[in-house]
């Protein structure tokens, strides 16, 4: 990375600082540095992770975009997303002038920033309504746990009030049922109430599965904090599993491979130096983070494309559970095993990340058993602009605007669909 | 002996259920708990009445009764169907089944009901 943008962000951060009248030493605390090190870092003597300027930006009351980039860099960017918009077919914004149109009318410019703000916030719950009200398999599957458990316990509450001459073999046999189905029951409801409480927040985690995606962001450290039964039990298997890999390959061993394995580091050659294998490495890439892997994330599907585990990536946009994009590398390393695939992928809003993919076959019942397939890919944010190999993909069709994708199953949600356009005069 | 009645239901406490309620009335019921080898189960047991559960692994209650109505044998193919339901909009994929009863449902009802279409 340029010193460009360090040099920057360093000033912004001091600046914020004092404009707060707010300690050195109370910020550093605050976001768990020493005050000396966010000394260096306000001097612009030291780089500053994306994570930490979130950090900072959380305890500094501003939004994390405007600490990195600034003020007037993120308004113009703000209104560029604004002017490139699909919804925005049709009229062509002078995108040369945005910076004088900003210094001119900087009301009008906050008011249509703001405007496109809201645009993109309900479009995100938009999605977020018409993913659970169309096709959303976990609140069909647990409503019908609900009748099922239900059905059953008023057939048997009855039986045990209405019936007489129970045999006390029977009686003993339904109360035991009832238990088991009411244990069933608060299972399902809590789990239920949980998920539908996820309606009222926007950008709340839903599904076990979501909430247990957010815990691992966040570090993952207490299992029992998490809302529903379902998900802990989904978090301490994925204690489980991470403990196991970090066992398999401690930190240290592989932070000091990392250097022998060229620039930037061959996870390849780090499996074959490490004689370990390959999916371990990019398992343990993605939990660690180390040096040439920062902001990494890891997506792991079996056979029928079905993702096992989702740790996204700084940048790098999922979908909800059970959605995904063909066009993944992921994927097509489904078809190639113990092929190792390396892909340069861009994402709708220009982001370019470098992924490595990886699958491997399986007879864990053995000869006369099903072969398995566990595909694993390796997602690394890059710099720069995307190369011209670059795959374009997205997160899934619902919610990608890319009108032109050869691979798209169904349209978009966020691209209004136009009727074949209208000659219009100016 | 021959079957009165066979289920076919994953739910291992409402079979237990219902097969006691419907025992207890003197019917010969038999249970079968998955939706693959429904329609092999029926052509087996011919029972004088199916009660056919909707939703069912691996083969769903619509498709298991289609499969009865298709059955080259005219006696099997017309077996009274009842089916069990969880969820209003599936009503359509039940309409071919003789009788339709909405779960939870009361012991009553599906009482009254197997009398009627065993009588």
């Amino acid at each position: 990375m340029s010193a460009g943008p360090h040099t920057l962000t360093g000033t912004r951060i001091r600046e914020r600082r004092l404009a707060l009248s707010r300690r050195q030493s109370d910020l550093a605390r605050a976001v768990g540095i020493s005050p000396a090190y966010l000394n260096l870092i306000e001097h612009n003597r030291r780089p500053v992770s994306a994570e930490l300027v979130e950090r900072l930006a959380a305890e500094l009351e501003v939004p994390a975009d405007e600490l990195a980039e600034g003020r007037e860099e993120v308004r113009i960017a703000a209104l560029r997303e604004a002017a490139v918009h699909p919804a925005a077919t049709g009229s062509v914004p002078e995108l040369d002038q945005v910076a004088e149109f900003l210094a001119r009318f900087p009301g009008w410019s906050a008011l249509l920033i703001a405007h496109s703000r809201r645009a993109g916030a309900l479009e995100r719950q938009l999605v977020d309504l018409s993913d659970r009200m169309t096709q959303d398999p976990y609140m069909l599957t647990t409503l019908h746990e609900v009748l099922s458990a239900v059905t059953a316990v008023r057939s048997t509450a009855a039986i045990l009030v209405e019936e007489d001459e129970i045999a006390p073999e029977w009686r003993q046999r339904f109360h035991a049922n009832l238990h088991q189905d009411s244990q069933r029951l608060s299972l399902t409801a809590q789990a239920l109430v949980a998920y539908l409480d996820s309606f009222e927040a926007e950008g709340n985690a839903a599904t076990p599965q979501e909430e247990v995606e957010a815990w691992l962001a966040q570090g993952g450290s207490a299992p029992a904090d998490l809302s529903s039964d379902a998900a802990q039990d989904m978090a301490r298997q994925l204690q489980a599993d991470l403990l196991a890999d970090r066992q398999a390959l401690p930190d240290r061993a592989l932070v000091e491979a990392i250097p022998l394995v060229g620039t930037p580091p061959d996870p390849v050659l780090l499996a074959a130096r490490l004689n370990v294998p390959l999916d371990l490495v990019l398992r343990r890439l993605a939990d660690l983070r180390p040096a040439g892997f920062e902001g990494a994330g890891l997506l792991v599907c079996d056979g029928s494309g079905a993702l096992l585990l989702r740790r996204p990536a700084i940048g790098f946009a999922l979908p909800r559970p059970g959605d995904s994009c063909a066009l993944w590398p992921l994927f097509q390393a489904l078809a190639m095993p113990q092929t190792v695939l390396e892909r340069a992928v861009a994402t709708p809003d220009g982001r370019v990340f470098r992924t490595l993919s990886h699958a491997a076959r399986s007879q864990p019942q053995g000869l006369s058993g099903p072969v398995l397939s566990r595909a694993t890919m390796l997602i690394v944010p890059a710099e720069g602009p995307a190369p011209a190999d670059a795959l374009a993909v997205g997160p899934a069709c619902r919610i990608c605007p890319r009108s032109d994708c050869p691979a798209r199953r169904e349209p978009s949600i966020l691209v209004p669909q136009m009727p074949a356009r209208a000659e219009r005069g100016l | 002996m021959q079957l009165d009645i066979l289920m076919i239901e994953d739910e291992p406490n409402i079979a237990e259920a219902v097969r006691f309620i419907l025992s207890r009335e003197g019917w010969q019921v038999g249970l079968h708990d998955d939706g693959a080898g429904g329609i092999e189960a029926i052509r087996e047991a011919r029972p004088r009445l199916v009660i056919l559960d909707l939703m069912l692994p691996n083969r769903s209650g619509a498709e298991i009764l289609a499969d009865l109505r298709a059955a080259d044998d005219a006696a099997l193919a017309s077996t009274p169907v009842l089916m069990l339901t969880a969820r209003g909009q599936v009503r359509e994929a039940a309409s071919a089944a003789d009788a339709m009863l909405t779960k939870p449902f009361d012991n009553a009802d599906l009482r009254a009901q197997v009398r009627r279409m065993l009588a």
